[in-house]
């Protein structure tokens, strides 16, 4: 078990230096830059050359790329051009709220997921196998802006029982901080929920039908026990492998929603620092948000050899 | 008639389908008793294995699907039993062993662990004792240092051992009844001979009544008490091993066997020609009649009942109709 984490660890590690080439050369293909973003009307050529041998935007991109590695490897993120705060102080701030907006998303998906799509499985064609249907064409088909959008119509301006944006920090309310992150983890949830219902759905469809199953049944175990215990570790398998990548799409993905709930997460930032083309910002969310993509799917990998002997084995 | 075990009347086993009913098992009768092996021969799809899972309830549960008939075990019907009543029997009373052993165990858990469950559901016996029983029924049926490998999965088990594992499972309830599904079907000749000494062995030891269910009639030579020809849903002959393969009756196990090679003859093999009938489309008369070589008017209108020719050989087959001579 040990060397297969290993390996995994030492298989991230190109992943990663890819990602930080990417971002970084992606992030310049933006028309205008820092200066031009800092300048604005302001902008003349005399202050824009002096800015860019300030920033250290006049050397070739190689050897700003060569820098900024070499810094990141130190755990140097850099400053962010317009606020001067340090990248991994802004990015820290933010992280948690995405971090908690994601748990949110995920627990709210799982537990309404997890149980329908086995029993979905198990009665098949029965009303309630009907109703997850719906529930997985409703997940997947409507956008989680619009729902937000029409949560916060009911549920804050109609009945004003939930706020309808800003956010309350775990420590100083509790209660408050729930209130603010019912609706965008409901939001965000839905259609990850409809998403890991529908394969639990037809993972389990498909273990029932097993021979061991079958067996299992011959052994006289109860109804409840052959679902839980004989059926479901297998069915999660799959499930497993969708659940992380769309807690990584979370991760990074909650831009929309962390906009229309007003939640200064990881996504608004970097929703910020490409409007103010502040390179450094965007460069060190980018490659927080792939890092935490990246360590998902190790968990991911880990989880799936603890459900799977034969990976564990191999 | 005390040491009786199974007495499995008129069983029907019928499923509702769009394109009708298909009649998968159609009224068949038979008995085991305590210590004997009855096997059922059978190609593939005439209901052998809907048999065996309709006496132990793992069908008739949707509403599709309807069994009647009477399935006496130890004097009792299985077929009015309440679900829960019928937990404790499976598994415990009755055991399976299915026909594939790549796939009849549980990938992610443990051969012991799957073995232990048994005694843990229905002896309510704790971790412990049941993993000494788990390794007890590896050693049983002869898995070499049974103690690691319980603690293994299995798919680092051989097909052979798999299968040992499985039988393992279906004894460790300590069954009266055995229901052996094929049980060599998937396996390789020399570990075909081994799983089959294996349940002659523990037949011995337990007593325990055998049904084998098989489509191999080599098997049945070589194992069996008696012997259940199925075709179509139906039994068609039925009579002790040595007197069938000896005195074969109905035409259709005249077939069977005239199809079986033998060591060093020379003659052609004569298939039984013809294809069995599509089961939700039959008709009135007797199911063989459209491949039986000695079919006559009779035989398509009303299916044979089965006419006894000896004390204990029965067949289902106009010729043999004493009454009619």
């Amino acid at each position: 078990m040990g060397r297969y984490i290993l390996k995994r660890l030492l298989i991230a590690i190109p992943v990663l230096i890819g990602i930080s080439f990417i971002s970084f050369f992606l992030v310049r293909l933006v028309p205008g830059d820092t200066v031009t973003a800092l300048l604005g009307s302001n902008y003349n050529e005399e202050q824009a050359l002096i800015l860019r041998e300030k920033l250290g935007l006049d050397q070739p991109l190689i050897v700003q790329y060569g820098l900024w590695m070499a810094n990141v490897l130190q755990g140097d993120l850099g400053y962010s051009s317009f606020t001067n705060q340090p990248v991994a102080t802004a990015l820290m701030e933010r992280l948690p709220i995405t971090i908690e907006l994601t748990v949110i998303s995920v627990v709210f998906a799982l537990i309404i997921a997890i149980p329908l799509g086995t029993y979905a499985a198990v009665k098949r064609n029965s009303p309630m196998d009907y109703g997850a249907s719906f529930f997985g064409m409703f997940g997947i088909s409507v956008p989680n802006f619009w729902l937000g959008t029409i949560m916060i119509l009911v549920f804050s301006l109609h009945w004003g029982i939930l706020p309808s944006g800003g956010f309350v920090g775990l420590a100083e309310d509790l209660g408050g901080n729930i209130r603010s992150m019912a609706m965008p983890g409901i939001a965000l949830g839905t259609a990850v929920g409809a998403v890991v219902m529908r394969m639990t759905r037809s993972s389990m469809l498909e273990v029932v039908g097993e021979e061991y199953m079958k067996m299992a049944k011959a052994k006289g175990v109860s109804q409840s026990r052959w679902i839980w215990k004989h059926g479901l570790k297998n069915a999660l398998i799959p499930v497993i492998t969708v659940v992380g990548i769309q807690t990584g799409y979370l991760l990074g993905g909650s831009v929309v929603i962390e906009q229309i709930f007003s939640l200064p997460g990881v996504g608004r930032l970097a929703l910020q620092a490409i409007a103010n083309r502040d390179y450094s910002l965007l460069q060190g969310a980018i490659l927080l948000i792939a890092t935490t993509f990246v360590i998902i799917n190790l968990i991911v990998d880990i989880l799936y050899a603890y459900l799977n002997p034969k990976i564990r084995y191999d | 008639m005390e040491d009786v075990l199974l007495d499995v009347k008129e069983l029907k086993t019928h499923f509702k389908t769009e394109k009708g009913v298909v009649k998968a098992v159609d009224g068949i009768s038979f008995q085991v008793r305590r210590g004997e092996i009855l096997g059922i021969v059978g190609e593939s799809g005439c209901g052998k294995s809907i048999t065996s899972q309709s006496i132990l309830r793992l069908v008739g549960y949707k509403r599709n699907e309807l069994v009647s008939g009477q399935v006496l075990f130890e004097g009792e019907d299985l077929l009015t039993k309440k679900e829960k009543n019928m937990l404790a029997i499976r598994g415990s009373k009755i055991g399976l062993i299915a026909q594939d052993p790549m796939t009849s165990l549980n990938p992610v858990y443990t051969v012991g662990n799957q073995i232990a469950e048994v005694p843990m559901i229905h002896e309510k016996a704790s971790k412990k004792s049941a993993w000494q029983t788990a390794i007890a029924m590896l050693k049983k049926v002869g898995i070499p240092s049974a103690e690691d490998r319980a603690d293994q999965y299995p798919h680092q088990f051989s097909g052979g051992m798999r299968q040992r594992g499985v039988i393992g499972m279906a004894l460790a309830g300590n069954p009266s009844l055995l229901i052996a599904d094929e049980p060599t079907t998937a396996l390789d000749v020399t570990i075909q001979a081994q799983v089959l000494d294996l349940m002659l062995k523990l037949r011995d030891e337990t007593n325990a009544g055998i049904i084998m269910i098989t489509h191999d009639l080599g098997v049945v030579a070589e194992i069996c008490d008696k012997v259940a020809v199925m075709y179509a849903g139906k039994i068609v002959e039925q009579a002790p091993v040595e007197e069938l393969f000896a005195n074969p009756k109905h035409p259709y196990t005249k077939g069977l066997l005239k199809s079986l090679p033998k060591l060093g003859d020379k003659e052609r093999l004569q298939p039984v020609e013809g294809q069995p009938p599509n089961l939700n489309d039959l008709h009135e008369g007797c199911r063989f009649a459209d491949r039986c070589p000695f079919v006559f008017d009779k035989c398509h209108t009303e299916h044979p009942p089965l006419f006894s020719t000896d004390s204990n050989h029965r067949t289902a087959c106009y010729l043999y109709d004493e009454e009619a001579e």
